[in-house]
């Protein structure tokens, strides 16, 4: 648990500081304490009732469900007296009683009617004793009085009382942070997401950075495309049609045809400039046919046997596109293959794409290498890259990645 | 002669004024330019073109509604004319294209083509004229499919190939490669035999022999 409390703001990090004492922490641990207590306020005519055996106590618990949420979102701010650090609530969104956030919020407010304010009232009670200890000499010379469990007679006896109860004030400080700081972890444990849920949304801000890296490179090719990449197809037909008017052999048609020439060459390499950021058949066509282009622009020969219908979720899509990329130009440019195969279809929940080759083999994901920053690719969208190339070969890249049709 | 008559629709502003001068530097007359598949619709219509040049990828959806356009006034007048630009080798457009109407007066070509513009304007002629006109990449993606017969083929016959497949006479073909004419003629007549083909007659006919052959069986592939 020490991940848990161990952050170094709100009480957990004042309670290990020397100055703790001396400090606001001991009084806003306690207020956070005695803060607690107003559910188990509302809940006590109730408990009374159900002592009393009045049926109207069921009340109470029929309302608890429905009170457990509200309850959470007031708790959720209480904490951050003592406690800084945000705490999401857990609910999705769904009918409240079928979340497990609603119920861990009922926990909650169990707690709250329960052991909270035991804990609260025997501090308050010890804090009630200390004070009268604290105070007993002066009230000792009008004749014996009751000090809690005790009675002091004289002034002197009084002193020894209120001498041990400034002795234990300290403990006490430390007793409220102690019980604040249980509390808050309580709290944070039922009224946040839940550590399961934690781990999940973990996953889930990685798939949304790479969801954001893959507009983000649909947005510059659209923007290459319809932009940089028209104009300059207009540009180089303007020179083309310029070109027309200028007689042959002199030196301005010299000029235009190198013009012309050059502006082909641009447009050529910005095309595939594009292509390299996303392609365009991609966003398009779907991953079938821009497997399909992708096998027809390799330099080894390739067989496609892609058997998916429909479309794959963008960030699928592209993952399994650069995957075959990848592993399609390490078969012709460094394992020398002769033949490759791209293959790709749906298996329960996962689409597995499987470039296969006959080359040297010895392919490894390296750091910082093609297939190592695609395994990582992978990875992000909760899937995983599996390579197999044994010196000599045959090299088999493998990628499982969860999908579901996008609509 | 009177000049033909073009629908041009493409969506970038520059390439379509472009494109009209490129049209009307050859001796078309540009009718109406526009930029979106809805107004395609409504200037064939209104115009009554001999020949319509498309952008496959347009607005709306920036998918292929030019396309699609293009395939619906070819299915309404089998006779009109029609070529569309594609920004990629997209063997399905191209099919579709084909399979309007009887294949014939189609071009599919790359929008890249453009700025070669001699050769372009010699395609919209072509495709004017009666005859089918595809891309030659797409012929290089659908010889690369289909292996088996191909593989027969020596590389000159190849490039006649593509070159057939693009709607070229012998005598045009002939002027490409810088051979002459009997030459090509040899050339031809191996390739069809050994893709099994009827001889040639005509330019139109073994073009669309030639793209039937090699859709047949590998053009489905990417399906």
């Amino acid at each position: 648990m020490g991940g848990v409390i161990g952050a170094a703001g709100g009480v957990a990090g004042a309670l290990r500081r020397p100055g703790y004492l001396a400090g606001a922490w001991p009084w806003r641990s306690a207020w956070y304490l005695v803060s607690g207590t107003g559910p188990a306020l509302v809940a006590a005519p109730f408990a009374m009732a159900a002592l009393a055996g009045r049926p109207w106590f069921l009340a109470a618990l029929a309302a608890g469900p429905f009170a457990a949420v509200p309850v959470g979102r007031w708790e959720r701010r209480r904490l951050r007296a003592v406690d800084p650090r945000p705490v999401r609530d857990g609910h999705a969104g769904g009918p409240r009683l079928r979340e497990a956030a609603t119920w861990r919020e009922l926990a909650w407010l169990g707690l709250l009617v329960t052991a909270v304010p035991a804990v609260a009232a025997a501090l308050a009670g010890a804090a009630l004793m200390l004070g009268v200890f604290l105070v007993s000499p002066l009230l000792a010379g009008e004749g014996p009085v009751a000090v809690g469990f005790a009675t002091v007679g004289s002034v002197g006896g009084a002193l020894v009382y209120a001498g041990a109860a400034l002795a234990l004030l300290p403990v006490l400080g430390y007793a409220a942070g102690g019980a604040a700081l249980a509390e808050a972890w309580a709290a944070r444990r039922l009224l946040g997401t839940g550590p399961r849920d934690e781990l999940v949304e973990v996953t889930r801000s990685r798939a949304r950075l790479v969801d954001a890296f893959e507009a983000e490179r649909r947005r510059i090719e659209r923007d290459l495309h319809d932009g940089a990449q028209q104009r300059l197809v207009g540009l180089t037909l303007q020179i083309a049609l310029a070109r027309l008017e200028v007689p042959d052999g002199g030196p301005a048609a010299a000029g235009l045809d190198a013009a012309h020439r050059q502006a082909k060459e641009l447009m050529a390499e910005l095309r595939e400039l594009i292509h390299g950021i996303h392609p365009r058949v991609l966003t398009d066509r779907g991953l079938a046919a821009a497997l399909g282009e992708l096998a027809d622009r390799s330099a080894a020969p390739v067989a496609v046997d892609v058997r998916l219908a429909g479309r794959l979720a963008p960030e699928v899509e592209s993952t399994a596109y650069f995957v075959a990329a990848e592993a399609l130009a390490n078969a012709a440019k460094h394992a020398g293959a002769r033949h490759v195969a791209v293959r790709a279809h749906r298996s329960g929940g996962l689409l597995v794409l499987e470039v296969a080759d006959d080359g040297a083999g010895g392919a490894a994901a390296a750091d910082g290498g093609g297939l190592a920053g695609l395994a990582d690719r992978a990875a992000a969208v909760g899937g995983r890259m599996l390579l197999s190339s044994p010196p000599g070969g045959p090299t088999v890249v493998r990628a499982e990645l969860p999908c579901s049709p996008s609509a | 002669m009177q000049p033909v008559r073009v629908v041009l629709a493409e969506d970038g502003v520059l390439l379509r004024e472009g494109l009209a001068g490129l049209l009307a530097r050859f001796g078309f007359e540009v009718a109406a330019a526009v930029g979106d598949a809805g107004a395609l619709r409504a200037a064939v219509a209104a115009h009554a073109p001999g020949l319509v040049v498309t952008d496959v990828r347009m607005p709306p959806g920036f998918t292929d509604e030019g396309l699609r356009a293009a395939v619906e006034l070819r299915r309404a007048d089998p006779a009109l004319p029609v070529v569309a630009l594609s920004q990629y080798v997209e063997l399905s457009y191209a099919a579709d294209l084909l399979d309007s109407g009887d294949g014939r007066r189609v071009g599919y070509l790359l929008k890249d083509r453009v700025v070669d513009v001699a050769e372009f304007a010699d395609a919209l002629r072509r495709v004017v004229a009666g005859g089918t006109v595809v891309d030659p990449k797409v012929v290089r993606q659908l010889v690369r499919r289909r292996r088996d017969p191909l593989e027969r083929l020596s590389p000159r016959e190849r490039e006649v190939l593509a070159l057939m497949a693009e709607g070229r006479s012998n005598a045009a073909i002939a002027r490409e490669l810088v051979v002459s004419e009997a030459t090509v003629g040899k050339h031809v007549g191996a390739v069809l035999a050994k893709l099994d083909l009827p001889p040639d007659d005509g330019t139109h006919r073994r073009v669309l022999a030639v793209l039937a052959h090699l859709r047949g069986e590998g053009g489905s592939a990417a399906g």
